[in-house]
């Protein structure tokens, strides 16, 4: 890739990409929240 | 062969999307922040050769408790060696070479636990993977704030918060993995360390394959720099091997290294503390530490985002003053029985951990520009592999003496909450120090 070459960006490139890193991010928070709501148990 | 690597080929075309570049730099942070949840392996490591529980030649805790701190050590190490050769040689060959040696870590430390050789181990995830831990963390720092100018504290942030939610995945998914290897006559650590550093070469990879740098020029459509200079933010450059001569990489590196020495003294102890303070269940105090690691990963977004609004260097003044006041008020939420008013505290005291970590790119891009950045912020790390070290001692040492001085063990950790605020003090002191670098230490341009 360089500089000067067009690189347009799609919007379901972004969704990807960010689906990528958010899905199991969101998965091990729901997790996290789930041990952590023993505290009110 | 490895022409892809280079940063002329990862320079930006017209029409890229800047917003493509946080989820590269979370590919690689989410992945490195495995190492907050390493501790899962340290039951099973003790029994690879018992099975159910420890036989006599199985590793022992403190044998095993060295592997996380060689990691960190090499951290620091590899971030200050590297940090050069990261910012002149682009993200993607520093990212590439991250993915190498993090998920080569885990391969090794397979083989050691296959062989039962604990060096394997200590060379695999310690040394080689510690290396990657540092490159890792720094590599996608400059380029970040680089493509954000605007918001330079929230793109770092953004960042460095998926190094404190790495663990969030880590951990369970190594508790399962562990489950499905695991059968009567092995317990599936060495696998668990095949399939993580498999996946994680895998998802580091896609990160360094789509990272890309702006071009020279480029600059966020309809953003103009401030035309009125702010006292404490540079349009110049500072050369790295100049930066580490002048007081404020010292007085940064002191701020850093309270900030996280505190912060780690209450982590560390967290669980512990809980159940002795307040007798709480294990499950609770388990509870506890797992709502402190949402705060911490929500505090390097949060505080890092708040930074571009109010500056660095006040960012870090509300760290040091409600730090202090919330220190010092820990002890009483133990003799006012409040388990709630403890769990606030300890919250906002991981918040405020997490932003230190977050908001410090930022401050150093203000006060030394962005050419070098990576590699400064590189040999600040050795302030956290400091920290590292200093915080456990300071803690595990102070309560031995109290309880060895006949105090009770749900007062225990009152002095050390106490010197923990002390510590901030001096962090506020160092912080209050911070001007702007003289001229002379600027790259002529």
């Amino acid at each position: 890739m360089s500089g000067n070459n067009e690189e347009k960006t799609s919007g379901l490139h972004l969704l990807l990409v960010w689906g990528l890193v958010g899905i199991p991010l969101i998965w091990g928070l729901i997790q996290t929240i789930e041990k952590a709501m023993k505290i009110f148990v | 062969m490895f022409g892809f690597l280079a940063r002329e080929r990862t320079v930006a075309g017209p029409g890229f999307n800047r917003w493509m570049v946080p989820p590269a730099a979370l590919c690689i942070h989410l992945c490195i922040g495995q190492a907050y949840a390493l501790s899962v392996f340290n039951l099973p490591m003790t029994k690879l050769i018992g099975i159910t529980e420890s036989a006599p030649e199985d590793w022992l805790l403190t044998q095993l408790g060295w592997i996380f701190s060689l990691a960190i050590v090499f951290l620091g190490l590899s971030a200050a060696l590297f940090g050069r050769w990261v910012e002149e040689g682009g993200p993607r060959r520093a990212m590439f070479a991250a993915a190498l040696c993090w998920s080569g870590g885990f391969l090794v430390s397979a083989l050691g636990m296959h062989l039962h050789n604990i060096w394997f181990v200590y060379l695999g995830y310690g040394v080689l993977g510690g290396i990657g831990l540092g490159l890792g963390y720094i590599s996608p720092v400059s380029t970040l704030i680089k493509w954000f100018p605007d918001r330079p504290g929230m793109a770092t942030g953004m960042a460095i918060m998926g190094f404190g939610g790495g663990a969030f995945i880590a951990s369970p998914l190594s508790v399962s993995l562990m489950g499905m290897f695991s059968s009567s006559t092995h317990i599936g650590v060495a696998e668990t360390f095949v399939c993580l550093g498999l996946i994680y070469l895998v998802f580091m990879m896609v990160g360094a394959a789509i990272v890309r740098v702006p071009a020279e020029d480029w600059k966020p459509a309809g953003w103009q720099p401030s035309a009125q200079p702010k006292k404490l933010m540079t349009s110049a450059n500072v050369h790295v091997n100049e930066a580490w001569k002048t007081p404020q990489f010292w007085c940064i590196w002191v701020v850093l290294c309270m900030n996280v020495t505190a912060g780690i003294g209450v982590l560390g102890q967290a669980s512990a503390m809980s159940q002795e303070m307040f007798g709480v269940t294990a499950a609770v105090a388990g509870g506890i530490v797992g709502f402190m690691s949402l705060s911490n990963m929500l505090g390097r977004f949060f505080w890092a985002s708040l930074s571009d609004l109010i500056g660095r260097k006040n960012t870090y003044f509300c760290f040091f003053i409600l730090g202090i006041g919330l220190y010092s008020l820990v002890p009483h939420t133990g003799s006012l029985g409040s388990v709630g008013l403890f769990v606030i505290c300890t919250a906002v005291i991981m918040t405020m951990y997490g932003g230190g970590f977050a908001t410090v790119p930022a401050y150093l891009k203000d006060m030394f520009g962005t050419k070098y950045v990576g590699a400064i912020h590189g040999r600040l790390l050795t302030a956290w592999a400091v920290a590292g070290v200093l915080g456990p001692v300071l803690v595990n040492y102070i309560r031995q003496y109290q309880i060895d001085s006949g105090i009770p063990k749900a007062e225990a950790y009152n002095t050390t909450m106490y010197i923990m605020a002390g510590l901030l003090v001096v962090g506020l002191i160092a912080n209050s120090m911070i001007k702007a670098v003289d001229s002379r230490h600027h790259l002529a341009e």
